[in-house]
């Protein structure tokens, strides 16, 4: 079996700061981490490597810096790792993401995309859908588990709303998982050790099969209108008074605005 | 030297911060409180390789560094000064004179299962009257032909109840001194060796630290290590070694209690203003930061050294001398700074100042570091 895994290198944060003026995310200073999900994702692909035997790619767009969540994957175990790097990518919506993405995929043989449900930086959770759409390949979505029958079909958990749905789907496939599907292991020291002598394949707009016009800001139609920080809430009231004081003003609080 | 971390090195951190948070950290309390080996911890952390870093591949190891061993011990110690000393003990004390000294059948036999932490190691020098004078060695092994009978005592040997593989120290030729010394592989569960009282102490509490006793313990021939007659060399040439990894260790407690500092006197208000706004702890903070950093470099620059193969053991004492001493004064500023609060168990800074006062003693004390110094300036 072989399975491709999207990672995407986010801040380490969940309360991204975004310039006021310009209306990009503040990126200097924050350190930088695998996407927790997709982190998730490649967890899941190392399992099926150790039952499996599967072979694993761990595919990234970024910038040179990104070199740092594929060396990371390495020591975790991936076999193969690929970065999608050129000026021509720059300036991509979740749809040339996708493009590019999905242009490099096609060169590849797999049984299985795995993506993360969501960066936590764009947090829009279209990339992985757009991805399996471009290929043509069935997907599921919000993965909790997932089993396979070691032949062609997986049995995989999907959370919804308010429960969840167990769905079969036969390979190739593609899956968006969620960051509480599993634990990521940790690195190896050995993995950590071997991880700079690996090759991290860079591949450029050429290498891909898809067509230059839907790659970076030409093949964007997502145009950001405007950007801001949700405002500060109210500051609230303080009380500082005993226990038994501020259980009664609670109570009061609650059974006022008809929460109790 | 490169004061620049490596690549590997930045994602050795990475690796280590997140375990130590996760894994090692929520349980420190307890095995201090509970004085229990954390023996969990190490199966953990034989997954990911910690307990066999610098130890090559093709005997099972990680094929790491000296600086990234010392960078674990240091991380794990930050958070647990117990599980600190487990792994420094294990790597420095038991794997490092097998690699550095065993046959090749004794590397094949020992290190991958040390490596993978199945199986733990210990070091057995001290004696009741053997202490810092370690030459006044009274276990004796003696020569019966086929194989080799030793009959005395060890006191104070850490991760004793645990562990699977001792490295021995005993006399084999009384008239010789400290040429008469030799080092042995002993095996756990080997007739006729079993182990005495565990100690209580003041801190390391969930470390195992206990008496060693052989009645006419028959060890098979192919187990001495070393040349016969060696061992008294080897024993001090491994305590260069693991000075290193105890050093880190008290690297690694200063930092958890400058941690656990920075953070409460930014928080804790008193006169109406935290008390990181008085300049009296921002003065004594700057002097204690000073001398964590000043300690590891000291632990790098030693731990440079061995990795490069260059002597290293005036370096490697220094470490210790400074780091353990600067460890006993961060922690006894922490719990200053704490107040109150500090002195009891809802901090971890009395456990980290009670894990602190080991660090000057074990692996040779102060003294015996500043003798290794100045001897080294004298000669
Ligand atoms: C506030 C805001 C401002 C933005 N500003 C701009 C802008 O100025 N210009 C512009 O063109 N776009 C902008 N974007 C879109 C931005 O480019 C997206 O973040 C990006 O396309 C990926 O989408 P996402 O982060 O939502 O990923 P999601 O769709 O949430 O990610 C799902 C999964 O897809 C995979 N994935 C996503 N990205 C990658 C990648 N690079 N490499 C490998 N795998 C990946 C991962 O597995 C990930 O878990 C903005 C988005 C937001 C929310
Ligand atoms: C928790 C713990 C774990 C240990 N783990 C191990 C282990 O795994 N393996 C092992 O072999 N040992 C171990 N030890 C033993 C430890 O290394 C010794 O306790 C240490 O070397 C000091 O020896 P001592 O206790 O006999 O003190 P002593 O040698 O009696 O020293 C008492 C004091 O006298 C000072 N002193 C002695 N000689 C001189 C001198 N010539 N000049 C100036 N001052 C001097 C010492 O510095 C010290 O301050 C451990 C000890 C403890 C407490």
């Amino acid at each position: 079996m072989k399975i491709v895994v999207c990672i995407k290198q986010v801040p380490d944060t969940t309360e991204v700061k975004l310039d006021p003026v310009t209306g990009t995310l503040i990126r200097d200073g924050v350190p930088s981490i695998m996407n927790p999900d997709d982190k998730s994702g490649l967890e899941l692909a190392l399992e099926l490597k150790d039952k499996f035997n599967a072979e694993v790619t761990v595919l990234t767009m970024g910038p040179m810096q990104a070199e740092a969540i594929l060396r990371e994957a390495f020591a975790m175990g991936v076999d193969r790792a690929i970065l999608l790097t050129d000026r021509r990518f720059a300036g991509a919506d979740t749809l040339a993401t996708s493009n590019a993405l999905a242009g490099a995929i096609k060169t590849l043989e797999y049984d299985l995309v795995i993506a993360g449900r969501q960066a936590i930086d764009g947090d829009t959770a279209q990339v992985g859908p757009q991805i399996a759409e471009h290929l043509d390949i069935p997907q599921v979505s919000y993965l909790q588990n997932l089993e396979y029958d070691g032949n062609k079909t997986f049995t995989i958990k999907k959370q919804t709303e308010d429960g969840y749905q167990i769905v079969e789907v036969d390979s190739p496939c593609l899956v968006t998982v969620l960051s509480t599907a599993n634990n990521p292991r940790y690195m190896t020291v050995k993995g950590i050790m071997e991880a700079y002598d690996k090759e991290v394949e860079i591949w450029s707009a050429d290498k891909i099969d898809v067509d230059e016009a839907k790659l970076g800001l030409k093949g964007s139609p997502t145009k950001v209108k405007k950007a801001f920080t949700k405002g500060v809430k109210s500051a609230g009231e303080v009380y500082e008074v005993d226990t038994e004081e501020a259980i009664g003003i609670i109570i009061s609080k609650l059974t006022e605005k008809f929460i109790i | 030297m490169d004061f620049n971390i490596t690549k590997q090195e930045e994602l050795f951190l990475q690796m280590i911060r997140e375990f130590t948070e996760k894994e090692i950290k929520p349980i420190a309390a307890e095995i201090d409180e509970q004085e229990r080996f954390p023996i969990e911890t190490v199966e953990k952390m034989g997954k990911l390789g910690i307990m066999g870093i610098p130890v090559p591949k093709e005997f099972g190891g990680q094929g790491g560094t000296n600086q990234i061993y010392s960078m674990a011990v240091e991380e794990i110690s930050r958070v647990c000064g117990t599980t600190g000393v487990v792994v420094s003990a294990h790597t420095s004390l038991c794997i490092a004179p097998i690699l550095e000294n065993g046959t090749i059948e004794q590397k094949q036999k020992y290190l991958p299962k040390l490596s993978s932490g199945e199986w733990i190691g210990a070091f057995g020098l001290t004696e009741p009257n053997a202490g810092t004078d370690a030459a006044m060695q009274q276990t004796f092994a003696e020569d019966a032909g086929d194989k080799w009978i030793l009959n005395g005592s060890k006191i104070f040997i850490t991760n004793a109840e645990y562990a699977h593989v001792y490295i021995v120290i005993a006399m084999t030729d009384k008239s010789q001194g400290t040429k008469g010394i030799s080092a042995f592989i002993v095996e756990k569960g080997t007739p006729g060796f079993t182990i005495g009282k565990k100690e209580k102490k003041l801190g390391i509490r969930g470390s195992a630290t206990c008496e060693l006793i052989f009645e006419n313990c028959e060890i098979p021939k192919e187990n001495l290590l070393g040349r016969l007659g060696k061992g008294f060399s080897l024993a001090m040439k491994t305590l260069d070694g693991g000075r290193i990894g105890i050093a880190a260790q008290a690297l690694g407690i200063a930092q958890g209690a400058m941690d656990e500092t920075v953070k409460y006197t930014k928080e804790r208000k008193q006169f109406g203003k935290a008390i990181a706004k008085f300049q009296n702890t921002q003065f004594q903070l700057a002097d204690m930061e000073t001398k964590v950093q000043a300690s590891r470099l000291l632990v790098r620059s030693a731990a440079f050294k061995k990795d490069k193969g260059v002597p290293y053991s005036v370096d490697a004492a220094m470490a210790k001398l400074f780091a353990a001493e600067t460890a006993m004064e961060v922690t006894t500023k922490a719990i200053q700074f704490h107040g109150g609060y500090g002195y009891t168990r809802e901090y971890p800074v009395e456990r980290m100042f009670r894990d602190a006062k080991i660090t000057e003693i074990y692996e040779g004390t102060s003294e015996v570091q500043r003798m290794v110094i100045s001897g080294n300036l004298l000669k």
